[in-house]
Protein backbone atom coordinates (compact mmCIF):
# COMPACT_ATOMS: atom_id res chain seq x y z
CA UNK A 1 0.00 0.00 0.00
CA UNK A 2 0.99 3.73 -1.02
CA UNK A 3 2.28 5.18 2.19
CA UNK A 4 0.04 8.66 3.01
CA UNK A 5 2.55 11.02 3.18
CA UNK A 6 2.13 13.39 6.58
CA UNK A 7 2.38 17.02 5.51
CA UNK A 8 5.61 19.06 6.99
CA UNK A 9 5.79 21.39 9.10
CA UNK A 10 7.93 23.81 7.25
CA UNK A 11 5.42 23.65 3.81
CA UNK A 12 2.80 25.53 6.57
CA UNK A 13 5.46 27.87 7.47
CA UNK A 14 6.26 29.04 4.32
CA UNK A 15 3.07 31.06 3.33
CA UNK A 16 3.07 32.25 6.88
CA UNK A 17 6.29 33.33 6.67
CA UNK A 18 6.33 35.13 3.48
CA UNK A 19 3.09 37.20 4.40
CA UNK A 20 4.99 38.03 7.76
CA UNK A 21 7.75 39.43 5.55
CA UNK A 22 5.71 41.19 2.86
CA UNK A 23 3.86 42.77 5.38
CA UNK A 24 6.47 43.83 7.44
CA UNK A 25 8.15 45.51 4.74
CA UNK A 26 5.55 47.14 3.47
CA UNK A 27 4.95 49.14 6.49
CA UNK A 28 8.62 49.52 6.85
CA UNK A 29 9.19 51.07 3.50
CA UNK A 30 5.87 52.78 3.55
CA UNK A 31 6.30 56.37 4.86
CA UNK A 32 9.25 56.96 2.02
CA UNK A 33 6.47 56.51 -0.40
CA UNK A 34 3.25 57.73 1.01
CA UNK A 35 3.53 60.86 3.22
CA UNK A 36 0.49 60.56 5.61
CA UNK A 37 2.93 58.06 8.76
CA UNK A 38 -0.15 58.82 11.03
CA UNK A 39 -2.62 56.68 9.02
CA UNK A 40 -0.39 53.56 8.33
CA UNK A 41 0.84 53.92 12.22
CA UNK A 42 -2.60 54.12 13.10
CA UNK A 43 -3.27 51.11 10.68
CA UNK A 44 -0.55 49.25 12.05
CA UNK A 45 -1.92 49.85 15.43
CA UNK A 46 -4.97 48.52 14.92
CA UNK A 47 -3.24 45.54 13.13
CA UNK A 48 -1.63 44.41 16.45
CA UNK A 49 -4.90 45.37 18.26
CA UNK A 50 -6.43 42.50 15.94
CA UNK A 51 -3.98 40.15 16.07
CA UNK A 52 -3.78 40.34 19.69
CA UNK A 53 -7.51 39.66 20.27
CA UNK A 54 -7.15 37.01 17.52
CA UNK A 55 -4.85 35.34 19.88
CA UNK A 56 -7.17 35.25 22.56
CA UNK A 57 -10.61 35.20 20.85
CA UNK A 58 -9.65 33.56 17.72
CA UNK A 59 -7.49 30.85 19.34
CA UNK A 60 -9.29 30.17 23.01
CA UNK A 61 -12.42 31.66 22.34
CA UNK A 62 -12.47 34.79 24.73
CA UNK A 63 -13.94 37.63 22.91
CA UNK A 64 -12.83 40.70 25.64
CA UNK A 65 -14.74 43.64 24.73
CA UNK A 66 -12.33 45.63 27.44
CA UNK A 67 -9.04 44.85 25.24
CA UNK A 68 -8.48 48.21 25.29
CA UNK A 69 -7.83 47.91 28.92
CA UNK A 70 -4.45 46.22 28.09
CA UNK A 71 -3.87 49.31 25.56
CA UNK A 72 -4.49 51.94 28.08
CA UNK A 73 -2.86 50.23 30.90
CA UNK A 74 0.60 50.49 28.53
CA UNK A 75 0.28 53.43 27.00
CA UNK A 76 0.03 54.81 30.68
CA UNK A 77 2.87 52.63 32.31
CA UNK A 78 5.08 54.11 29.64
CA UNK A 79 4.29 57.57 30.18
CA UNK A 80 3.97 57.27 33.97
CA UNK A 81 7.39 55.74 33.69
CA UNK A 82 9.12 58.88 31.45
CA UNK A 83 7.27 61.43 33.78
CA UNK A 84 8.23 59.95 36.90
CA UNK A 85 10.84 58.15 36.28
CA UNK A 86 12.57 59.90 33.33
CA UNK A 87 13.08 56.56 31.92
CA UNK A 88 14.41 56.15 28.56
CA UNK A 89 11.68 55.30 26.04
CA UNK A 90 12.79 51.79 25.10
CA UNK A 91 13.14 51.14 28.97
CA UNK A 92 9.52 52.39 29.83
CA UNK A 93 8.11 50.55 26.91
CA UNK A 94 9.55 47.31 28.67
CA UNK A 95 7.28 48.84 31.93
CA UNK A 96 4.52 49.79 30.00
CA UNK A 97 4.11 46.12 28.42
CA UNK A 98 5.00 44.80 32.56
CA UNK A 99 2.20 46.55 33.44
CA UNK A 100 -0.34 45.17 31.12
CA UNK A 101 0.62 41.61 32.13
CA UNK A 102 0.41 42.68 35.54
CA UNK A 103 -3.26 43.96 34.69
CA UNK A 104 -3.97 40.73 33.05
CA UNK A 105 -2.53 38.63 35.45
CA UNK A 106 -5.12 40.60 38.37
CA UNK A 107 -7.74 39.45 35.78
CA UNK A 108 -7.07 35.55 35.00
CA UNK A 109 -9.59 35.02 37.51
CA UNK A 110 -12.10 36.33 34.48
CA UNK A 111 -11.06 33.79 32.59
CA UNK A 112 -13.62 31.30 34.63
CA UNK A 113 -16.66 32.63 33.23
CA UNK A 114 -17.38 32.06 29.82
CA UNK A 115 -19.31 33.78 26.37
CA UNK A 116 -21.21 37.43 27.21
CA UNK A 117 -19.96 37.09 31.24
CA UNK A 118 -16.50 37.39 30.17
CA UNK A 119 -17.01 40.12 27.87
CA UNK A 120 -18.86 42.14 30.13
CA UNK A 121 -16.62 41.71 32.88
CA UNK A 122 -13.74 42.10 31.11
CA UNK A 123 -15.12 45.84 29.75
CA UNK A 124 -16.29 46.51 33.06
CA UNK A 125 -12.73 45.90 34.48
CA UNK A 126 -11.64 48.11 31.44
CA UNK A 127 -13.80 50.92 32.48
CA UNK A 128 -12.68 50.77 36.14
CA UNK A 129 -9.12 51.24 34.65
CA UNK A 130 -9.55 54.52 33.19
CA UNK A 131 -11.92 55.71 35.70
CA UNK A 132 -8.62 54.90 38.28
CA UNK A 133 -6.23 56.75 35.86
CA UNK A 134 -8.81 59.69 35.31
CA UNK A 135 -9.39 60.13 38.57
CA UNK A 136 -8.95 64.04 39.83
CA UNK A 137 -7.67 62.86 42.88
CA UNK A 138 -4.59 61.06 41.27
CA UNK A 139 -3.77 64.05 39.23
CA UNK A 140 -0.09 64.32 41.08
CA UNK A 141 0.24 60.49 39.54
CA UNK A 142 -1.84 59.57 36.48
CA UNK A 143 -2.51 63.42 35.49
CA UNK A 144 -6.12 62.37 36.11
CA UNK A 145 -8.59 63.81 33.36
CA UNK A 146 -5.90 66.33 32.27
CA UNK A 147 -3.55 64.01 30.05
CA UNK A 148 -0.61 63.10 29.49
CA UNK A 149 1.98 65.43 27.39
CA UNK A 150 5.52 63.63 26.46
CA UNK A 151 6.66 65.95 24.30
CA UNK A 152 10.47 65.99 25.94
CA UNK A 153 10.43 62.37 24.06
CA UNK A 154 8.44 63.20 21.39
CA UNK A 155 10.13 61.09 18.24
CA UNK A 156 7.65 59.81 15.54
CA UNK A 157 10.47 58.28 13.79
CA UNK A 158 11.74 56.05 16.35
CA UNK A 159 8.30 55.17 17.41
CA UNK A 160 7.36 54.28 13.99
CA UNK A 161 9.81 51.73 13.94
CA UNK A 162 8.88 50.42 16.98
CA UNK A 163 5.04 49.55 16.23
CA UNK A 164 6.83 47.66 13.48
CA UNK A 165 9.28 46.15 15.19
CA UNK A 166 6.08 45.17 17.58
CA UNK A 167 3.94 44.33 14.38
CA UNK A 168 7.11 41.46 13.43
CA UNK A 169 6.40 40.27 16.67
CA UNK A 170 2.89 40.02 16.80
CA UNK A 171 3.07 38.51 13.31
CA UNK A 172 5.39 36.06 14.84
CA UNK A 173 3.44 35.09 17.64
CA UNK A 174 0.35 34.28 15.15
CA UNK A 175 2.86 32.16 13.26
CA UNK A 176 3.82 30.38 16.19
CA UNK A 177 0.41 29.73 17.07
CA UNK A 178 -0.60 28.25 13.86
CA UNK A 179 1.95 26.17 13.37
CA UNK A 180 3.27 24.97 16.85
CA UNK A 181 1.58 22.31 19.07
CA UNK A 182 0.77 24.69 21.82
CA UNK A 183 -1.22 26.56 19.13
CA UNK A 184 -3.35 23.76 18.01
CA UNK A 185 -3.85 22.88 22.18
CA UNK A 186 -4.82 26.16 21.94
CA UNK A 187 -7.32 25.40 19.04
CA UNK A 188 -8.51 22.37 20.88
CA UNK A 189 -9.32 24.32 23.54
CA UNK A 190 -11.74 26.86 21.94
CA UNK A 191 -13.26 24.12 20.61
CA UNK A 192 -14.15 22.12 23.83
CA UNK A 193 -12.23 22.70 27.04
CA UNK A 194 -13.68 19.52 27.96
CA UNK A 195 -12.36 17.15 25.27
CA UNK A 196 -9.26 18.97 25.00
CA UNK A 197 -8.81 18.60 28.95
CA UNK A 198 -9.67 14.65 28.36
CA UNK A 199 -6.88 14.79 25.65
CA UNK A 200 -4.37 15.72 28.05
CA UNK A 201 -4.20 19.01 27.19
CA UNK A 202 -3.36 21.69 30.41
CA UNK A 203 -6.35 23.72 29.48
CA UNK A 204 -5.92 26.29 32.52
CA UNK A 205 -1.86 26.78 31.60
CA UNK A 206 -3.35 27.67 27.88
CA UNK A 207 -5.49 29.85 28.29
CA UNK A 208 -3.44 31.60 30.85
CA UNK A 209 -0.77 31.97 28.44
CA UNK A 210 -2.80 32.90 25.77
CA UNK A 211 -4.76 35.82 27.58
CA UNK A 212 -0.73 36.38 28.89
CA UNK A 213 0.27 37.30 25.50
CA UNK A 214 -2.73 38.94 23.97
CA UNK A 215 -1.99 41.68 26.78
CA UNK A 216 1.56 41.56 26.12
CA UNK A 217 1.29 42.71 22.46
CA UNK A 218 -1.34 45.09 23.64
CA UNK A 219 0.77 46.63 26.38
CA UNK A 220 3.41 47.20 24.02
CA UNK A 221 1.66 48.97 21.56
CA UNK A 222 -0.23 51.02 23.77
CA UNK A 223 3.00 52.51 25.16
CA UNK A 224 4.13 52.72 21.17
CA UNK A 225 1.35 54.87 20.78
CA UNK A 226 1.47 57.23 23.59
CA UNK A 227 5.38 57.64 22.87
CA UNK A 228 3.90 58.35 18.68
CA UNK A 229 1.41 60.67 19.88
CA UNK A 230 2.96 62.32 23.00
CA UNK A 231 -0.04 64.27 24.02
CA UNK A 232 -3.41 62.29 25.25
CA UNK A 233 -5.98 62.12 27.40
CA UNK A 234 -7.32 59.11 29.29
CA UNK A 235 -10.45 58.42 27.17
CA UNK A 236 -8.36 58.03 24.42
CA UNK A 237 -6.47 54.97 25.20
CA UNK A 238 -9.45 53.20 26.89
CA UNK A 239 -11.76 53.99 24.14
CA UNK A 240 -14.05 51.30 24.20
CA UNK A 241 -14.57 52.00 20.07
CA UNK A 242 -10.49 50.95 19.71
CA UNK A 243 -11.81 47.43 21.28
CA UNK A 244 -14.49 47.04 18.81
CA UNK A 245 -12.99 48.18 15.64
CA UNK A 246 -10.23 45.23 16.66
CA UNK A 247 -12.76 42.69 17.38
CA UNK A 248 -14.56 43.54 14.07
CA UNK A 249 -11.65 43.84 11.64
CA UNK A 250 -10.88 40.32 12.87
CA UNK A 251 -14.11 38.89 12.51
CA UNK A 252 -14.63 40.19 9.56
CA UNK A 253 -11.29 38.69 7.75
CA UNK A 254 -11.67 35.21 10.18
CA UNK A 255 -9.96 34.48 13.29
CA UNK A 256 -7.80 31.56 14.03
CA UNK A 257 -5.88 32.77 10.71
CA UNK A 258 -2.54 34.91 10.26
CA UNK A 259 -4.02 36.99 6.92
CA UNK A 260 -7.60 37.15 8.67
CA UNK A 261 -7.44 40.60 10.48
CA UNK A 262 -4.53 41.61 8.24
CA UNK A 263 -7.53 41.60 5.54
CA UNK A 264 -9.74 42.82 8.16
CA UNK A 265 -7.71 46.12 9.13
CA UNK A 266 -6.15 46.63 5.37
CA UNK A 267 -10.09 46.44 3.95
CA UNK A 268 -12.51 47.85 6.79
CA UNK A 269 -9.62 50.30 8.25
CA UNK A 270 -8.89 51.54 4.27
CA UNK A 271 -12.40 52.30 3.73
CA UNK A 272 -13.04 54.05 7.42
CA UNK A 273 -10.23 56.03 6.11
CA UNK A 274 -11.87 56.63 2.39
CA UNK A 275 -15.29 57.37 3.07
CA UNK A 276 -15.68 57.50 6.84
CA UNK A 277 -14.08 60.58 7.50
CA UNK A 278 -15.08 62.79 4.50
CA UNK A 279 -18.56 61.12 4.34
CA UNK A 280 -19.57 59.60 7.57
CA UNK A 281 -23.09 58.94 6.78
CA UNK A 282 -22.10 56.97 3.88
CA UNK A 283 -19.85 55.12 5.95
CA UNK A 284 -21.53 53.88 8.90
CA UNK A 285 -24.52 52.93 6.06
CA UNK A 286 -21.53 51.05 4.11
CA UNK A 287 -19.97 49.56 7.37
CA UNK A 288 -23.13 48.22 8.76
CA UNK A 289 -24.23 46.92 5.49
CA UNK A 290 -20.71 44.97 5.54
CA UNK A 291 -21.08 43.76 8.85
CA UNK A 292 -24.44 42.35 8.97
CA UNK A 293 -23.47 40.67 5.37
CA UNK A 294 -20.47 39.07 6.76
CA UNK A 295 -22.91 37.77 9.31
CA UNK A 296 -25.30 36.69 7.47
CA UNK A 297 -22.59 35.17 4.60
CA UNK A 298 -19.70 34.77 5.84
CA UNK A 299 -19.45 33.82 9.72
CA UNK A 300 -16.03 32.97 10.00
CA UNK A 301 -15.13 35.82 7.86
CA UNK A 302 -13.57 36.66 4.62
CA UNK A 303 -10.64 34.19 4.41
CA UNK A 304 -13.42 31.13 4.02
CA UNK A 305 -13.90 32.08 1.06
CA UNK A 306 -10.29 30.74 0.03
CA UNK A 307 -10.67 27.96 2.73
CA UNK A 308 -13.17 25.95 1.58
CA UNK A 309 -13.39 23.31 3.81
CA UNK A 310 -9.67 22.78 4.17
CA UNK A 311 -8.88 24.67 7.48
CA UNK A 312 -5.71 25.37 5.66
CA UNK A 313 -5.53 29.17 5.25
CA UNK A 314 -2.14 30.69 6.53
CA UNK B 1 0.83 -13.67 34.08
CA UNK B 2 2.12 -10.55 32.60
CA UNK B 3 3.17 -7.29 34.91
CA UNK B 4 0.03 -5.20 36.06
CA UNK B 5 -0.59 -2.06 34.61
CA UNK B 6 -3.47 -0.69 36.36
CA UNK B 7 -4.52 -0.70 40.18
CA UNK B 8 -7.75 0.30 41.01
CA UNK B 9 -8.19 -0.25 45.16
CA UNK B 10 -11.03 0.71 47.20
CA UNK B 11 -12.00 3.49 44.73
CA UNK B 12 -14.98 5.98 45.53
CA UNK B 13 -15.97 9.43 43.62
CA UNK B 14 -19.02 11.07 42.29
CA UNK B 15 -20.26 14.23 41.74
CA UNK B 16 -20.79 17.20 44.43
CA UNK B 17 -22.73 15.28 47.64
CA UNK B 18 -23.76 12.26 44.93
CA UNK B 19 -21.50 9.49 45.46
CA UNK B 20 -21.57 6.78 42.41
CA UNK B 21 -18.59 4.75 42.67
CA UNK B 22 -18.79 2.58 45.98
CA UNK B 23 -15.24 0.55 46.61
CA UNK B 24 -14.35 -0.06 43.13
CA UNK B 25 -11.45 -2.55 42.47
CA UNK B 26 -10.32 -3.41 39.20
CA UNK B 27 -7.05 -4.74 38.31
CA UNK B 28 -5.13 -5.01 34.39
CA UNK B 29 -2.33 -6.66 33.15
CA UNK B 30 0.05 -5.36 30.62
CA UNK B 31 -1.49 -6.52 27.19
CA UNK B 32 -5.20 -7.35 28.13
CA UNK B 33 -7.82 -6.44 27.01
CA UNK B 34 -10.24 -6.13 29.66
CA UNK B 35 -14.46 -5.23 29.29
CA UNK B 36 -15.78 -3.31 31.91
CA UNK B 37 -19.55 -4.13 31.71
CA UNK B 38 -22.58 -1.71 32.82
CA UNK B 39 -26.27 -0.38 32.18
CA UNK B 40 -26.63 2.98 31.54
CA UNK B 41 -25.90 4.88 35.04
CA UNK B 42 -24.16 2.09 36.21
CA UNK B 43 -21.31 4.44 37.19
CA UNK B 44 -18.82 3.60 34.25
CA UNK B 45 -18.03 6.77 32.57
CA UNK B 46 -17.63 8.15 35.98
CA UNK B 47 -15.28 5.37 36.94
CA UNK B 48 -13.37 6.29 33.61
CA UNK B 49 -13.25 9.87 34.32
CA UNK B 50 -12.02 8.63 38.14
CA UNK B 51 -8.99 6.51 36.45
CA UNK B 52 -8.60 9.78 33.94
CA UNK B 53 -8.53 12.65 36.55
CA UNK B 54 -11.16 14.16 35.39
CA UNK B 55 -13.59 13.65 38.25
CA UNK B 56 -11.56 13.62 41.65
CA UNK B 57 -11.51 10.52 43.60
CA UNK B 58 -13.04 10.83 47.37
CA UNK B 59 -11.30 7.43 48.43
CA UNK B 60 -8.99 4.68 47.21
CA UNK B 61 -5.82 4.52 44.78
CA UNK B 62 -5.46 4.16 41.28
CA UNK B 63 -1.71 2.86 40.56
CA UNK B 64 -0.23 2.50 37.30
CA UNK B 65 2.85 0.79 35.98
CA UNK B 66 3.32 1.02 39.76
CA UNK B 67 3.30 4.47 40.24
CA UNK B 68 0.58 6.26 42.60
CA UNK B 69 -1.36 8.57 40.11
CA UNK B 70 -4.61 9.08 42.13
CA UNK B 71 -3.90 12.78 42.57
CA UNK B 72 -2.20 13.62 39.12
CA UNK B 73 -3.73 16.11 36.88
CA UNK B 74 -5.20 14.67 33.73
CA UNK B 75 -2.35 15.74 31.52
CA UNK B 76 0.08 13.98 33.80
CA UNK B 77 -1.56 10.69 33.38
CA UNK B 78 -1.82 11.37 29.36
CA UNK B 79 2.02 11.64 29.68
CA UNK B 80 2.24 8.37 31.53
CA UNK B 81 0.17 6.71 28.68
CA UNK B 82 -3.10 6.50 29.67
CA UNK B 83 -5.47 7.90 27.00
CA UNK B 84 -9.22 8.41 26.64
CA UNK B 85 -11.75 7.99 24.06
CA UNK B 86 -15.15 9.02 24.31
CA UNK B 87 -17.82 10.37 22.36
CA UNK B 88 -16.93 14.05 22.68
CA UNK B 89 -13.15 12.96 21.93
CA UNK B 90 -13.46 14.79 18.15
CA UNK B 91 -13.00 18.00 17.39
CA UNK B 92 -15.18 19.21 14.65
CA UNK B 93 -14.45 22.25 13.27
CA UNK B 94 -10.77 21.38 13.30
CA UNK B 95 -9.34 18.96 10.21
CA UNK B 96 -9.28 15.29 10.93
CA UNK B 97 -4.90 16.26 10.54
CA UNK B 98 -5.25 18.13 12.95
CA UNK B 99 -6.82 15.93 15.30
CA UNK B 100 -4.57 13.42 14.90
CA UNK B 101 -1.83 16.41 15.78
CA UNK B 102 -3.40 16.57 19.26
CA UNK B 103 -3.37 12.89 20.02
CA UNK B 104 0.26 12.97 19.41
CA UNK B 105 1.35 15.95 21.21
CA UNK B 106 3.29 14.38 23.91
CA UNK B 107 5.44 12.24 21.18
CA UNK B 108 8.20 13.75 19.40
CA UNK B 109 7.94 15.37 16.23
CA UNK B 110 9.59 12.72 13.74
CA UNK B 111 7.94 9.80 16.20
CA UNK B 112 4.30 11.27 15.65
CA UNK B 113 4.62 12.10 11.99
CA UNK B 114 5.50 7.81 11.65
CA UNK B 115 2.85 7.41 14.24
CA UNK B 116 0.16 9.44 11.65
CA UNK B 117 0.97 7.73 8.98
CA UNK B 118 1.22 4.61 9.91
CA UNK B 119 -2.93 4.76 11.73
CA UNK B 120 -3.42 6.26 7.86
CA UNK B 121 -2.82 3.03 6.61
CA UNK B 122 -4.92 1.49 9.48
CA UNK B 123 -7.74 3.79 8.40
CA UNK B 124 -7.48 4.79 4.71
CA UNK B 125 -10.63 7.03 5.10
CA UNK B 126 -9.31 9.14 7.21
CA UNK B 127 -5.80 9.40 5.26
CA UNK B 128 -7.53 10.33 2.10
CA UNK B 129 -9.60 13.27 3.64
CA UNK B 130 -7.57 14.42 6.43
CA UNK B 131 -7.09 17.75 5.50
CA UNK B 132 -11.34 18.04 6.19
CA UNK B 133 -12.72 19.01 8.92
CA UNK B 134 -13.68 16.17 11.52
CA UNK B 135 -17.31 17.67 11.24
CA UNK B 136 -17.78 16.43 7.78
CA UNK B 137 -17.37 13.37 8.92
CA UNK B 138 -20.31 10.70 9.32
CA UNK B 139 -20.91 9.47 12.91
CA UNK B 140 -18.92 5.90 12.16
CA UNK B 141 -16.15 8.04 10.56
CA UNK B 142 -15.78 10.10 13.25
CA UNK B 143 -15.78 7.27 15.91
CA UNK B 144 -13.07 6.07 13.96
CA UNK B 145 -11.10 9.24 13.89
CA UNK B 146 -11.78 9.20 17.35
CA UNK B 147 -10.25 5.58 18.07
CA UNK B 148 -7.73 6.93 15.59
CA UNK B 149 -6.89 10.27 17.68
CA UNK B 150 -6.68 8.19 21.16
CA UNK B 151 -4.13 5.35 19.68
CA UNK B 152 -2.35 8.43 17.81
CA UNK B 153 -1.14 8.92 21.65
CA UNK B 154 1.00 5.47 21.46
CA UNK B 155 -0.98 4.67 24.75
CA UNK B 156 -0.05 1.85 27.04
CA UNK B 157 -3.48 2.52 28.45
CA UNK B 158 -6.47 2.91 25.93
CA UNK B 159 -9.59 3.77 27.92
CA UNK B 160 -12.56 3.58 25.59
CA UNK B 161 -15.81 5.05 26.94
CA UNK B 162 -18.98 2.67 25.04
CA UNK B 163 -17.21 3.32 21.65
CA UNK B 164 -20.18 1.33 20.04
CA UNK B 165 -22.46 4.13 21.17
CA UNK B 166 -24.69 5.82 18.13
CA UNK B 167 -23.14 3.18 15.94
CA UNK B 168 -25.08 0.99 13.34
CA UNK B 169 -23.88 -2.73 14.30
CA UNK B 170 -22.16 -2.85 11.25
CA UNK B 171 -19.84 -0.06 12.75
CA UNK B 172 -19.81 -1.71 15.48
CA UNK B 173 -18.59 -4.93 13.98
CA UNK B 174 -15.49 -2.58 12.52
CA UNK B 175 -14.61 -0.87 15.32
CA UNK B 176 -14.20 -4.17 16.67
CA UNK B 177 -12.37 -5.45 14.07
CA UNK B 178 -9.96 -2.37 14.17
CA UNK B 179 -9.15 -2.84 18.09
CA UNK B 180 -9.14 -6.61 17.95
CA UNK B 181 -5.70 -5.41 15.28
CA UNK B 182 -4.38 -4.38 18.85
CA UNK B 183 -5.56 -6.88 20.71
CA UNK B 184 -2.66 -8.38 22.81
CA UNK B 185 -0.45 -6.08 21.17
CA UNK B 186 2.41 -6.21 23.97
CA UNK B 187 2.54 -2.71 24.45
CA UNK B 188 -1.29 -1.48 24.37
CA UNK B 189 -3.86 -2.48 26.91
CA UNK B 190 -7.70 -1.89 26.77
CA UNK B 191 -10.17 -1.05 28.88
CA UNK B 192 -13.63 -0.75 27.26
CA UNK B 193 -16.40 0.31 29.24
CA UNK B 194 -19.73 -1.07 27.56
CA UNK B 195 -23.31 -2.36 27.59
CA UNK B 196 -22.42 -4.47 23.75
CA UNK B 197 -21.50 -7.71 24.26
CA UNK B 198 -19.98 -8.05 20.81
CA UNK B 199 -16.84 -6.48 22.56
CA UNK B 200 -16.01 -9.49 24.52
CA UNK B 201 -14.73 -11.26 21.03
CA UNK B 202 -11.82 -8.88 22.17
CA UNK B 203 -11.79 -9.15 25.64
CA UNK B 204 -9.36 -11.55 28.10
CA UNK B 205 -11.32 -10.66 30.90
CA UNK B 206 -14.51 -9.26 31.93
CA UNK B 207 -15.92 -7.04 35.28
CA UNK B 208 -19.34 -6.08 35.88
CA UNK B 209 -20.58 -2.62 37.29
CA UNK B 210 -23.83 -1.89 38.86
CA UNK B 211 -24.84 0.62 41.06
CA UNK B 212 -21.21 1.85 41.27
CA UNK B 213 -20.20 -1.24 42.45
CA UNK B 214 -17.69 -4.12 40.81
CA UNK B 215 -20.54 -7.28 40.57
CA UNK B 216 -18.45 -9.77 38.15
CA UNK B 217 -15.21 -10.35 37.88
CA UNK B 218 -13.43 -13.34 35.33
CA UNK B 219 -12.88 -14.61 32.17
CA UNK B 220 -14.93 -14.05 28.95
CA UNK B 221 -15.69 -17.66 29.24
CA UNK B 222 -16.87 -17.38 32.86
CA UNK B 223 -19.01 -14.61 31.81
CA UNK B 224 -20.81 -16.33 29.45
CA UNK B 225 -21.82 -18.90 31.93
CA UNK B 226 -23.11 -16.55 34.88
CA UNK B 227 -26.82 -16.59 34.90
CA UNK B 228 -27.29 -13.26 35.70
CA UNK B 229 -24.72 -11.88 33.07
CA UNK B 230 -26.80 -13.83 30.74
CA UNK B 231 -29.98 -11.89 31.86
CA UNK B 232 -28.63 -8.51 31.81
CA UNK B 233 -26.78 -8.49 28.33
CA UNK B 234 -27.17 -11.19 26.22
CA UNK B 235 -30.95 -11.34 26.67
CA UNK B 236 -31.22 -14.59 27.46
CA UNK B 237 -33.74 -16.16 30.44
Amino acid sequence: MRRLAVRPAPKRLIPMLVILVAVVAAFAAAPRVYSNQLLLFNTIVYLVLAQGLNIIYGFTGYLPFGYVGFFGAGAYGFSLAVLHWHTPPLAALALGTLVAIILALILTPLLRLSGAYFAVANLAASEAVLQIVSNPNLTDFTKGPYGISLEKIYNPTLSYGAAVVTLAFTLAIVVYLKSSRFGLALQAIREDPISAGMAGVNVVRGRVLAWLMSALVAGLIGGIFAWYVSVFYPETVFDLSVSIFAIVFALFGGTATLVGPILGVLILYGIYNVIGISTPAYFQLIYGLLIVLLILFLPNGIVSLIDRGTRRVP
Amino acid sequence: MTDELLAVEGLESGYGQLQVLWGVELHLHEGETVVLLGSNGAGKTTLLKTLLGLICAWHGSIRFKGEEITHLPTDARVRRGIVYMSEMGVFPDLSIEDNLDIGTQFLPRHEAKERITGLYEIFPDLGHRRREAAGSLSGGQRKMLGVAKALAAKPHLLVMDEPSAGLSPLFVKEVVQVLAGFHRAPDLSLLIAEQNVTFLEIADRVYTLDGGRIGFNGSVGEARENDAIRRAYFGLK
